[in-house]
């Protein structure tokens, strides 16, 4: 606690007031400005500093929720539930600083990978797309308003759509993957809109707390309020790429620019999942009846369907970046399977395996990149002696591919092995046969990619064989800190399971009711200083 | 019967939504799909604005008249007058104003969408030269299966 506090005195007063509005608020004002700006490397820069600050201001958040409890921001300094409230607690302030540290990483990638891909005068457009981007994720993560959740949810999605066809310059395929990404997206958040229209018909509120405690008064046999999580599960599991509404996921992420693509597979769809965890434990309440149901048999049975799917799947493509792809969805199969047990056990090994995944793929996403920027393959065909000719690139893909894998010493085995754990407590033997068998299906489409860097011989042009083409500092860095991450997470696995256990702690406490008043808004620490 | 009358915006609603659906699902046509979900993401906003209709209300607007009305000549008329209306409210019934504003902000999110969705359709149409998906798949069908990038 000691510590603690003197860090806090390291993060300025503003940041402790109004660390949780501007976390959105100075993304969104920058993308003006780097909209405006013709200089690529200024913006590129504008970019780096403001996703900078909001790792500085995320971690801020954290470490304020870790010592103070929950923060509540009141937007404009109107009161919820009339006004629209901000709210952090220790389920959303680990997914920002995910989600900023994400950015941050993959900003200092983009310098080589975007000059490479989109072209000179579009880059300062396409940087302000991006900033939107993760402002509005940052949004979805941080507001406790359920309209305004819809509007960040749209606001993210539509610069999406466009930086996902921004991939059209490499790939033709791009733009009608983003036309479909568009189509499905449009379609999910249209759902999750009805979803909050049917309570905002049963409640009278928008504010989340507020709807939580006037839905503990309709109780569950509430048809219009049994329909509007029917429609909000639906909605998110299109944006979450939950099994069989997964067909957007595949072409977004194989064609859209390398850049966008790293921070896409480790940012999106865990906000989504947030979304989901926020809705169906804290806003309706998980000992009801058709919750209940909907976790036990929608999200673990679809999880366990795609995981076996979608893994299957992943073996028989050509692409290395569908392989990940699809990866993707089986590993969201996998977080979906320890919320629908419901269980700490259960819901700490999915909140862990968002925190994990994410730093794998995104490394996997980067070395991906990588490969493209220096020889231009995408095919796992064309990786025969990556091992040689990019030694440290395919070091740190192959570090990230055994995490994801799950060999025990990882990250990735330390989620699979609490999942395991959680579904041995619950007494369901058939999901710990599923997480065996899956693991061994990653084994076979990852170290099919690792054969062939490693065991096959370095091709040859014109009877020479290729010489040794490293990727740029600016690509091995961020890839090498995702990479070790994953490792150090595995070896040492404390500071992100007291994360995944305090967010696990949260959702058990069930409807969370409390909106404070206006004097609540600054905390008292502040007073201190 | 009567049942579909009383409740004829929400009929028309579902109507609406599953229209929308079935042409964004059925048609091979981007434009057609495009069509498709205005029509669906525009039931949604009927049914906003329906469910904020209370029986027997007025519009929710506040006429000048009952601003000026409040009496005791302070100078903070406007205030007083809002006050006043706000008593008066009280006692004249109004439809809900907030499913209003909220279903502002969702056209311009579906304008929004709709703009970038015919973009990318006239930049499709650039390097296909057909916007029909059976087309483009057909086109793709090499690319996808030699899966050389370009």
């Amino acid at each position: 606690m000691q510590f603690m506090s003197l860090i806090m005195t390291v993060f300025p007063e503003w940041i402790l007031t109004h660390g949780a509005a501007s976390v959105v608020v100075v993304p969104l004002m920058f993308a003006v400005l780097t909209a405006l700006n013709p200089n690529a490397k200024i913006a590129w820069a504008t970019v780096l500093a403001v996703t900078a600050l909001c790792v500085f201001t995320s971690l801020g958040l954290l470490l304020q929720v870790a010592s103070h409890g929950p923060i509540h921001y009141n937007m404009g300094g109107w009161v919820p539930p009339l006004g629209i409230g901000y709210y952090v607690d220790g389920l959303n302030a680990p997914i920002l600083l995910l989600i900023s540290v994400v950015a941050f990483l993959c900003t200092i990638y983009a310098l080589p990978s975007v000059a490479a891909e989109v072209e000179p005068k579009k880059k300062g457009p396409f940087y302000a797309a991006f900033l939107i981007s993760f402002a509005g994720l940052l949004g979805m993560v941080v507001t406790a308003d359920a309209f305004n959740v819809f509007v960040f949810l749209e606001v993210s999605s539509i610069s999406t759509y466009v930086l996902v066809g921004m991939g059209a310059s490499r790939d033709r395929r791009a733009l009608t993957s983003s036309f479909n990404y568009l189509i499905m997206g449009s379609i999910g958040a249209t759902f999750f809109v009805v979803g909050i229209g049917f309570l905002y018909m049963q409640t009278g509120t928008l504010n989340m707390m507020d709807i939580a405690r006037v839905l503990q008064d309709i109780g569950p046999n509430d048809r219009v309020v049994q329909l509007a999580f029917a429609f909000i599960v639906i909605g998110l599991g299109l944006k979450l790429a939950m099994f069989p509404l997964h067909m957007w996921l595949p072409g977004a992420y194989a064609y859209a620019p390398s850049f966008f693509t790293a921070f896409l597979a480790a940012t999106a769809t865990k906000a989504a999942l947030y979304l989901l965890l926020r809705f169906t434990f804290t806003v309706f309440d998980p000992s009801w009846d058709f919750v209940t149901t909907a976790l036990m048999i929608l999200l673990a049975g679809l999880g366990i369907l795609g995981m076996l799917a979608a893994s299957l799947q992943a073996i028989f493509q050509n692409d290395l970046r569908r392989v990940l792809a699809y990866s993707s969805v089986a590993q969201v199969g996998y977080m979906l399977l320890g919320i629908g047990m419901a269980t700490t056990l259960g819901l700490t090994a999915g909140y862990l395996h968002m925190i994990n995944h994410a730093m794998m793929k995104g490394a996997l996403f980067i070395a991906a990149g990588a490969f493209w920027y220096r020889f231009g393959i995408t095919q796992v065909c064309d990786m025969r002696g990556l091992g040689k000719t990019m030694p440290w690139t395919m070091a740190g893909f192959t570090l990230a591919g055994i995490s994801l894998i799950g060999v025990p010493g990882t990250a990735g085995f330390v989620s699979k092995l609490t999942l395991v754990r959680a579904a041995a407590e619950n007494g369901w033997w058939w999901a710990i046969g599923v997480i065996v068998v899956t693991s061994i299906l990653a084994i076979v489409y990852i170290g099919r990619i690792i054969e062939q860097a490693y065991f096959q011989p370095v091709p040859e042009i014109d009877g020479k064989p290729v010489v040794r083409n490293e990727a740029p500092y600016t690509m091995l860095i961020p890839l090498w800190i995702m990479a070790l991450s994953a490792l150090a997470f595995g070896i040492n696995a404390e500071w992100t399971t007291s994360l995944a256990e305090a967010a696990a702690h949260v959702l058990d406490a069930g409807p969370n009711t409390i909106i404070p008043g206006a004097h609540d808004v600054v905390p008292s620490v502040i007073g201190g200083h | 019967m009567s049942e579909l009358f009383e409740h004829f915006n929400f009929a028309v609603v579902i109507v609406l939504m599953m229209v929308g659906l079935y042409v964004v699902f059925a048609s091979n046509n981007m434009i057609k799909k495009l069509v498709g979900l205005s029509v669906f993401q525009t039931s949604v906003f009927l049914l906003y604005i329906s469910m904020s209709n209370v029986d027997g209300g007025q519009p929710p607007i506040i006429a000048e008249e009952d601003l000026h009305v409040a009496e005791g000549g302070g100078h903070d008329v406007v205030a007083d007058g809002v006050a006043e209306g706000a008593h008066q409210a009280a006692e004249v019934l109004y439809s809900n104003p907030l499913p209003h504003v909220l279903i502002l902000t969702a056209i311009v999110v579906g304008v929004a969408t709709l703009a970038i969705g015919l973009a990318l359709v006239v930049r499709i149409r650039e390097v296909y030269g057909t916007i029909e998906e059976d087309e483009i798949d057909a086109l793709d069908y090499e690319i996808n299966l030699e899966g050389a990038a370009e």
